[in-house]
Parts: C-alpha cells; sequence; structure tokens
C-alpha cells in the first residue's frame, strides 16, 4: 500500500522519535510512505489563533502539493495538521475561497483527497491484517489511550469517531492483546502548544490527565498526536515537581506498541528515547 | 430581537468583523454555560467563555479584545463542540485574537503567549518549515524585550542537554526548498490593519 506522507514540523524536529517509530512499523505493515515533496509548516496555532487566512492558505499549499503529487490519500500524524487540511477542503468546498486560495498559493487546489490520521490508517491497513501480523501479544499494558482534541474535534471539519467517548484506538489495542481502561480524560485537552509560553497551563492539565489516567489502572497511556506527547512525557518530570507527585507513567505512541506487539524492539521503534521509560510494574 | 445592551453598540460589527471572520452568529447565545463548563482553561480566564460571548453581545468589544481569556484559550476546540445552538467559540477566540494583535490591544500579562506565536509566523515565514532552536532564541529574546524578567531566559535550559541525548535537537532543520513562495503566501496574506500599524 502506498500512501501519500505530509510529516510537519513537529516530526522532523524534536518529536523525530514519532517518525522514527511511525516509519519502523508502518514498514513492517508493508505500507510505503511517499512524502510529499517541498511541504511547508501548516501554521498550527500561531496562524489560527494569528491570521485567518494565513490558517487556510498554508495548509492549502499543502494540500495543492500532495494533489499535484498524485495522493489520493494523505497520511498527517499530527492531529492539529491533519484538522488543518480538512478544514481547508471544507472550505473551499461550502465557502467558496477556492479560486482565493488558489491565487494566493500559486497552485490549483481540488480538495478532494482523503485526508488520514494516524488511527485511520490502521483502519485503512484492516485490523485483520494487523491481527494476523501481531507476534507478541501486549499482555502486560493496560493502557488510557488518549485522544486529546483534534483527532475527534471540531467534529464537524474532522469527522472522526464519537467526540465524546471515541473507541477507534481501543479497537487497535484490543487487536493487539492490551488491556484498555475506561476513564475520564481521554478527550481532555493537554495544553497543547502552550508548552513554552504558559507552562502552568500544560502542567496543571497534564497533571490532571496523568493522574485520572493512573487511578482508572493503567499502567500506560496511547498518543497519536506529538504535542500530547511532549507535554506527557517531555514535560512529565516538570508535572511531578509542581505537584509534588511522583508519576512515572509511560507515554506511548500508538505505532510504538504496535510496533511492540509485531516484534519490533523498543530501538528500533525510538522508545529509548522516550523520557519517561521504565516501565511499572 | 434585539439583546444588545446598547442599540447604538450594533456598528461595533464594522469595526470589529468578529462574526464575519468566525463566521458565527453571536446572538444565538442564549447563556447556558456548556461553553465555560467544558473549558479546560476557565479558572485561569478573566473572562470565562460565556462571559466573553456576552460582553460581545452587549457591544462591550474593546474589553473583550482587551481581556486575557483571549490568549489563555487553548483552541481544544470543546467549547465549539458542545454548544447547543452552534456558536463557534473557538473561532470568536481566533477572530479576536487576530483583531486585538492588529488594534494593538493585547493584554500585556499575555506578552508571552503572542510573542510566541509571532516569532513562530516569522521562523515560518523564512524558514518554509519550523526551525525550533531558531524560534526558543526568538522567543526567549522577545520576551525579555517585552517584559524584563531575564528568568525567562533560562526557564528550561535544563531541558536542552536532555533533549541532546535523546536526539531531539536538530541543529540544521530542513528548509522548504521554494521559501520564495511561502514569503508571498505571507504577504498576500498580511492583515490590513497591522500594515497600517506599520508591522
Amino acid at each position: 500500500m502506498n500512501i501519500g506522507y505530509y510529516p510537519g514540523c513537529a516530526l522532523h524536529g524534536s518529536s523525530n522519535d514519532y517518525e522514527q517509530s511511525l516509519r519502523a512499523c508502518l514498514r513492517a505493515l508493508d505500507v510505503q510512505l511517499r512524502e510529499v515533496k517541498d511541504w511547508i509548516c501548516c501554521g498550527a496555532t500561531a496562524a489560527h489563533a494569528l491570521n485567518h487566512k494565513l490558517s487556510l492558505a498554508l495548509p492549502a499549499r499543502n494540500l495543492a502539493l500532495a494533489e499535484r503529487d498524485g495522493h489520493k490519500q494523505l497520511f498527517a500524524p499530527c492531529p492539529l495538521c491533519s484538522m488543518q487540511l480538512l478544514k481547508v477542503q471544507k472550505a473551499i468546498a461550502g465557502n467558496g475561497l477556492r479560486a482565493e486560495l488558489s491565487q494566493i498559493i500559486e497552485a490549483d487546489l481540488r480538495g478532494d483527497g482523503q485526508i488520514l490520521n494516524l488511527i485511520q490508517v490502521f483502519q485503512t491497513i484492516g485490523l485483520d491484517k494487523l491481527k494476523a501480523a501481531v507476534k507478541e501479544p501486549l499482555k502486560s499494558v493496560t493502557a488510557a489511550c488518549y485522544y486529546g482534541c483534534l483527532l475527534t474535534r471540531p467534529p464537524d471539519v474532522v469527522h472522526f469517531d464519537d467526540f465524546e467517548q471515541p473507541q477507534s484506538m481501543e479497537a487497535v489495542l484490543t487487536v493487539l492483546g492490551a488491556k484498555t481502561v475506561e476513564w475520564n480524560y481521554k478527550t481532555e485537552c493537554c495544553g497543547a502548544g502552550m508548552t513554552m509560553s504558559s507552562e502552568e497551563t500544560v502542567l496543571d492539565l497534564a497533571y490532571k490527565i496523568l493522574s485520572n489516567a493512573a487511578a482508572h489502572g493503567a499502567n500506560c497511556v496511547v498518543v497519536a498526536c506529538p504535542m500530547c506527547h511532549v507535554n506527557l512525557d517531555l514535560k512529565q518530570a516538570a508535572v511531578e515537581e509542581r505537584h509534588n507527585k511522583k508519576l512515572g507513567m509511560v507515554i506511548y505512541y500508538l505505532t510504538d506498541l504496535v510496533g511492540l506487539a509485531m516484534g519490533l524492539s523498543a530501538e528500533q521503534l525510538g522508545i529509548d528515547r522516550h523520557f519517561v521509560t521504565k516501565a511499572q510494574s | 430581537m434585539n439583546v444588545h445592551g446598547d442599540p447604538a453598540a450594533q456598528p461595533n460589527a464594522e469595526f470589529y468583523p468578529i462574526e464575519s471572520l468566525a463566521h458565527t452568529q453571536l446572538d444565538n447565545c442564549y447563556q447556558c454555560g456548556k461553553c465555560t463548563a467544558g473549558c479546560p482553561v476557565a479558572a485561569r480566564m478573566d473572562l470565562a467563555p460565556n462571559q466573553l460571548i456576552r460582553t460581545l453581545q452587549l457591544g462591550q468589544t474593546p474589553k473583550a479584545l482587551r481581556s486575557q481569556a483571549i490568549w489563555e484559550c487553548v483552541s481544544c476546540q470543546t467549547c465549539s463542540t458542545r454548544c447547543p445552538k452552534e456558536v463557534d467559540c473557538a473561532g470568536v477566540m481566533d477572530a479576536l485574537r487576530e483583531i486585538s494583535l492588529a488594534e494593538g490591544m493585547v493584554a500585556p500579562s499575555q506578552q508571552p503567549i503572542v510573542a510566541f506565536q509571532q516569532a513562530f509566523l516569522e521562523n515560518v515565514r523564512r524558514n518554509g518549515r519550523l526551525a525550533e532552536l531558531e524560534l526558543i532564541a526568538q522567543f526567549k529574546t522577545a520576551v525579555f524585550f517585552r517584559t524584563g524578567r531575564p528568568a525567562f531566559l533560562f526557564q528550561d535550559a535544563g531541558l536542552a542537554p536532555q533533549m541532546g541525548k535523546r536526539k531531539k535537537l536538530r541543529f540544521l532543520p530542513g528548509k522548504a526548498s521554494d521559501r520564495k513562495v511561502v514569503e508571498r503566501i505571507f504577504a498576500k496574506c498580511s492583515n490590513p490593519s497591522e500594515k497600517r500599524a506599520g508591522k
């Protein structure tokens, strides 16, 4: 299977462990990623907060480049990138912005391709095929599946899963032989891009998420977003210090667990590069 | 029905095109409070989400534009998702931020957040893709000059070696090959009032 791939800035920067993980995992599942040539940043939170038109134009350029490269399906592993691409498709279908955006981005724009988040990639591969690839069922994993904000919101843009009680990640983990917990914070925000500019916000929100996962018996939290991983893993020591509580919660990308179940090593998946690596018993 | 406390406040719509920027109808809000109930950062805000919408309904737009709340918002989309009247509160937050910045009405306490976002966009404008280390340097310098807080320069400095050890820092990040296009896209999207303000 071939799919178009828009990595986004985080995966080529400090979240390069996520890219290592998904590349190793998808290679093992015979998925070839075709990276969009000359892709640019989608503008992220900064663009939609400060300049509405720019927040559509930047992802529109990427959409046009993916169309030019002939990608019918485009995988964006960062939920913000993915949502912004879908927002452009919605805007050109509904608001008639196609001509204006095409002029701004200096490229034709159809907006007919399919945008996939990470979970949808596994759904496209097929959970049956995934199950057949499992060599080492994850019997010791009891996971809290954490969706965060933009995998399911806004629902009229992303049209993915149930926005209050999503279950699609649990379905993947069940196939891997892992257990999952019911908990309260699976769609609550981790503070996203406030990591540097409003650290307190992130440390307080991350604390609620991590302690709720622990209180419901999870021994790890699973994410499908680079920013969620930064705030829950890289910032976890700071969360512990601010709230004076040891958490020691391991944070996996969904691809980490799929990879481990297929027999890949922690080193192949980049799990050894996470900040919290000591698994709870 | 006119829910505006001050009928003369209506011309605000021309000066502050919030509804057209956010594609939403502010008068639809009947103050159920569901947005605020689900907001993860409402406790940090000077005006909670439902209060912000009410402030706008009453025509007190400058008060909303000067609020801390619009910058505390983490854009999680919960308010918009749960609104029973389809008011896109998160979209309103974006519109308020855009206008607040363009009109020079940003709450002083929120300068670090604004500085981060401005540094982010400037970085993308020049590189096409985000160069993280450069962003951090620019952001810290900007906050230092705006707030005069030297401590801010060193916050998180201890993380750098740990990130380096984990190969999470890239000193020479990949750049987009056609950066001129990116600069032209930015130029075509530049906010007219920002031009007025000479930014």
